[in-house]
């Protein structure tokens, strides 16, 4: 019984992945204008993850599963032998079906029935483009590699592959390759060094280098970040194309690598099978002529991986934050004990201590995950969305490789569906609007993960009309949350979509009423740490923009003295420190000082008086102010007593037995075994600006 | 086992009591996790008065409440005589600082009092019921009232 469970259980869990697949698939297919030159490889692929489902889901007897897998397997069969050409329109019908071939599963795996009745309409799609005329479906035969020219289907772009440089790779014939290699700016800007790459050769055989370097301008005109350089080598080796292929592995994409075979001219051999003058001809075909492209090989396998419960990962992570921990108390008591960091000791320790660390990273890295299979789940929310809004949409999704703690990730799918469903219902307008608009007519929803300063940041854009403030404004007023007479810049009428009880009640539709969710959005993004923000372009679009930490663990931090308490401060945030000069220091009326940093003012934050630690005292001079800057670019000093020590520390969650303290991210544990805050410095700022100033809390009590 | 001793132990509650600003308390001592001395907290900024800050205990975060204050007492200067009671209810973790733990008592049920109609609605919350052990009141702590409730306690 718990092992045929277990079955199952594997099975979902390789659902998610063949889904994965087969969506990549996809999606690569639909990126090809009309299919033209589209991987056979992708192809097979895409039709192996439902035959895959197609198989287990029969071993389980999930009926209504098999039935649609196999229908929408039997119309990939035809793309796959040539028959059906993968136009725009095809695309769709495919990428919804692979929408309802995620929900079947989802149904499958929790026992309940399909409600959602696409299935009919999608199953009658599918089953009328694989109509073709005295075409019976071949489901038979699933691994047929090479794609097969059929009479009435005008070229399609496939080319045969010529996969035998595989059969050839046993051969121990020391071949000729002659490599054209040329960087983009991209190689240096990833930190790759082409110098690597050319040593990797050189173990490979006798190389001969020449670098190109006609491209080189004038030294004034140069770009410091730019490659102009190129290089040809030519490498005398018995090891197989795909050895020399691997030395660029980690540069694909970032440079124009052609790679030319010449096989030496073969030692007559007695026979009359004569198979090398056949290779040596199909080497010098086109196919190896052009810019490496991952073969079937590479293709076909997945890194071998295990699975573990996360909550082992998790009891791993802290076991392992206890050890660094451990070792800062050491080293603090070695240090007490009045031992040198010289001694054996102190040498010891410090090998303990890269040694924490190192198991440290590792541990992290298993968690931290690609945001991917999110946003291949929001580019799911979007279609369905935009199907049930009637507009047309796309959604553009970039940095999808960005990794995040996996808990993180979990916890992003509602706040980004909402999102997501917002940008399509309201940010994006009608077909009509947007023509009129003089703009494309079909949307575009931008979605992009990257790595900003010790933080995660995630933006979903639209193009579409903006927020219109003046409409925000007005159901603000009529919803109480605003009087009527106040005066309130773009960037506070826009902070009104994260009220509470804020909802363009008139705007509700099925998909997705704006306002009954913004402020949960806040909240769930603050939960995990996070901040929202939203920007808007009044005919351009609507930018809203989550920042999150980029792990629930390790951070470099300052730490420093603040009314007689120990707190430290993320060093990712911190742009410079000073000590002022009672010079630099100004008054704005009553609002509070400002400090002049090469002749920009940014307003103090006294963070003893924020935190009522003491009161304002107004006097700098012997502080030390912290720059530090916001994700938008906003500049706040603060004021700390003194700057004691920079170090890794471990994060420890507040929230857990006390609850969220405005300005305090989480806290932390100190060598000497206390507890040290750790600082939001941007809302810190925030909280100390809010108590006199912002908008939103004085104006509700008003009312 | 009998059903009569069954019954016996179920009826039969352990307590744990303290002395807090010269009155004597007790909390069940299935929540008490470990006793302590007092050492010197980290103070939470905007935190109500009751809330002392937050301690090391062996890697995790633990807040400590003064109980003085909680119970509307006078507040205590703790030093390193004082007691801090580490207490578990569900998943949350909190430390009360006492003057003394001195007994761990057991009690029938039956023996457990409501408390009497003087103190006000606030204090009663807290407190469970009276118990009268050789001449002295002991309060029964309802210990979840008096945990820190997520941080967003009412304030007084």
């Amino acid at each position: 019984m718990t092992s045929s469970s277990d079955i199952r259980q594997t099975f979902f869990q390789e659902c998610d992945e063949l889904l994965e697949a087969l969506n990549d698939g996809l999606d690569e297919i639909a990126k090809t204008p009309d299919g033209g030159g589209v991987d056979t490889e992708t192809i097979n692929a895409v039709f192996r993850a439902v035959h895959s489902i197609k198989g287990g889901a029969g071993a389980f007897s999930l009926k209504s599963l098999v039935e649609f897998a196999h229908r929408f397997e039997t119309t990939l069969d035809e793309m796959r032998s040539d028959r059906l050409a993968p136009t725009a329109d095809v695309m769709k019908v495919c990428l919804r079906s692979a929408d309802h071939l995620a929900t079947l599963v989802a149904c499958a795996r929790d026992s309940v029935e399909d409600t959602s009745g696409a299935g009919l309409e999608l199953h009658d799609k599918l089953a009328a483009l694989s109509a073709t005329p005295g075409q019976a479906p071949v489901a038979s035969e699933p691994f047929r590699a090479t794609a097969l020219p059929v009479d009435g289907v005008p070229d399609l772009g496939f080319q045969p592959l010529a996969l035998l440089f595989e059969d050839l790779a046993p051969e121990p014939v020391a071949a000729t390759y002659h490599i054209q290699f040329t960087p983009t700016r991209q190689l240096f800007a990833n930190g790759n060094d082409p110098v690597n790459l050319i040593r990797g050769l050189a173990e490979l055989g006798e190389i001969d280098v020449q670098v190109d370097t006609s491209a080189l301008p004038d030294l004034e005109l140069m770009d410091w970040a730019e490659s102009y350089f190129s290089w040809t080598v030519t490498l005398r080796s018995a090891e197989p194309l795909q050895a020399v292929q691997d030395v660029f592995e980690f540069v694909d994409g970032c440079c124009n690598l052609v790679i030319d075979v010449q096989l030496p001219v073969p030692p007559p051999i007695p026979t009359e099978e004569g198979p090398i003058p056949d290779l040596v001809a199909s080497a010098m075909t086109p196919r190896a002529k052009t810019p490496v492209a991952p073969t079937e090989k590479t293709a076909g396998q997945s890194k071998g991986t295990v699975r573990v419960d996360l909550e082992l990962v998790d009891r791993l992570i802290n076991i392992v934050g206890e050890l660094v921990i451990n070792q800062a108390v050491l080293a603090q008591r070695v240090q007490n004990a009045g031992l040198s960091r010289l001694s054996d000791v102190g040498a010891g320790l410090d090998e303990f201590r890269s040694l924490a660390r190192e198991i440290q990273e590792y541990v992290m890295a298993i968690r931290a995950q690609p945001i991917k299979p999110l946003f291949q789940r929001m580019a799911r929310i979007s279609r369905e969305a935009s199907d049930m809004a009637g507009k047309s949409v796309v959604l553009e999704v970039v940095g999808e490789s960005t990794e995040i703690d996996k808990t993180v990730i979990e916890r992003l799918v509602d706040p980004l569906t909402h999102m997501i469903r917002n940008a399509v219902d309201h940010g994006v307008e009608s077909v009509e609007a947007r023509k009129a608009a003089g703009k494309p007519e079909v949307g575009c929803i931008r979605l992009t993960a990257a790595h900003r300063s010790g933080r995660v940041l995630i933006e979903v854009a639209d193009d579409g009309a903006g927020i219109n403030r003046p409409r925000v404004r007005e159901i603000a007023v009529n919803k109480g949350l605003v009087p009527a007479e106040a005066v309130l810049t773009d960037a506070e009428i826009d902070q009104l979509l994260f009220a509470p009880g804020f909802s363009t009640a008139s705007e509700v539709t099925g998909l997705s009423g704006r306002g009954v969710g913004m402020d949960v959005v806040r909240s769930a993004i603050q939960g995990l740490g996070g901040r929202v923000s939203v920007s808007s372009t009044p005919g351009q679009g609507t930018t809203m923009a989550i920042s999150l930490p980029l792990t629930l663990a390790v951070l470099d931090d300052m730490v420093v003295d603040v009314a007689g308490q120990t707190m430290v401060i993320p060093i990712t945030a911190i742009v410079e420190t000073l000590q002022p000069r009672p010079g630099d220091i100004h008054r704005v009326a009553s609002l509070g000082e400002v400090v002049a940093v090469r002749d920009v003012f940014v307003p103090i934050i006294d963070l003893a008086e924020t935190f009522g630690l003491r009161a304002r005292s107004g006097d700098y001079r012997n502080m030390v102010l912290l720059v530090v800057e916001s994700g938008d670019d906003n500049r706040w000093a603060l004021a700390v007593d003194s700057v004691r020590d920079m170090r890794q520390v471990v994060i420890k969650g507040l929230e857990g037995n006390y609850g969220h303290v405005p300005g305090v991210a989480a806290a932390t544990i100190l060598g000497d075994g206390k507890i040290a805050l750790i600082i939001d410095p941007e809302e810190a700022a925030l909280h100390a600006r809010q108590q006199p100033a912002l908008p939103a809390e004085p104006l509700a009590e008003e009312n | 086992m009998s059903a009569t001793a069954e019954r016996i132990e179920s009826d039969l509650r352990e307590l744990v009591s303290f002395r807090v600003a010269g009155q004597d308390f007790c909390v069940d001592i299935m929540s008490v996790r470990e006793i302590r001395g007092w050492t010197p907290a980290t103070l939470l900024p905007h935190a109500p008065p009751h809330i002392l800050g937050v301690i090391n205990l062996r890697g995790s975060v633990v807040p400590i409440v003064d109980l003085a204050v909680r119970l509307g007492l006078p507040a205590m200067e703790p030093n390193s005589r004082h007691v801090i009671v580490i207490c578990v209810v569900g998943n949350q973790t909190v430390g009360f600082l006492v003057d003394a733990v001195s007994d761990i008592i057991g009690v029938r049920k039956s023996a457990i009092q409501s408390t009497p109609d003087v103190t006000s609605e606030k204090t009663r919350a807290f407190i469970e019921g009276v118990i009268a052990i050789e001449d002295r009141m002991l309060r029964l702590i309802d210990i979840e009232f008096a945990f820190p409730a997520n941080g967003r306690q009412e304030q007084p």
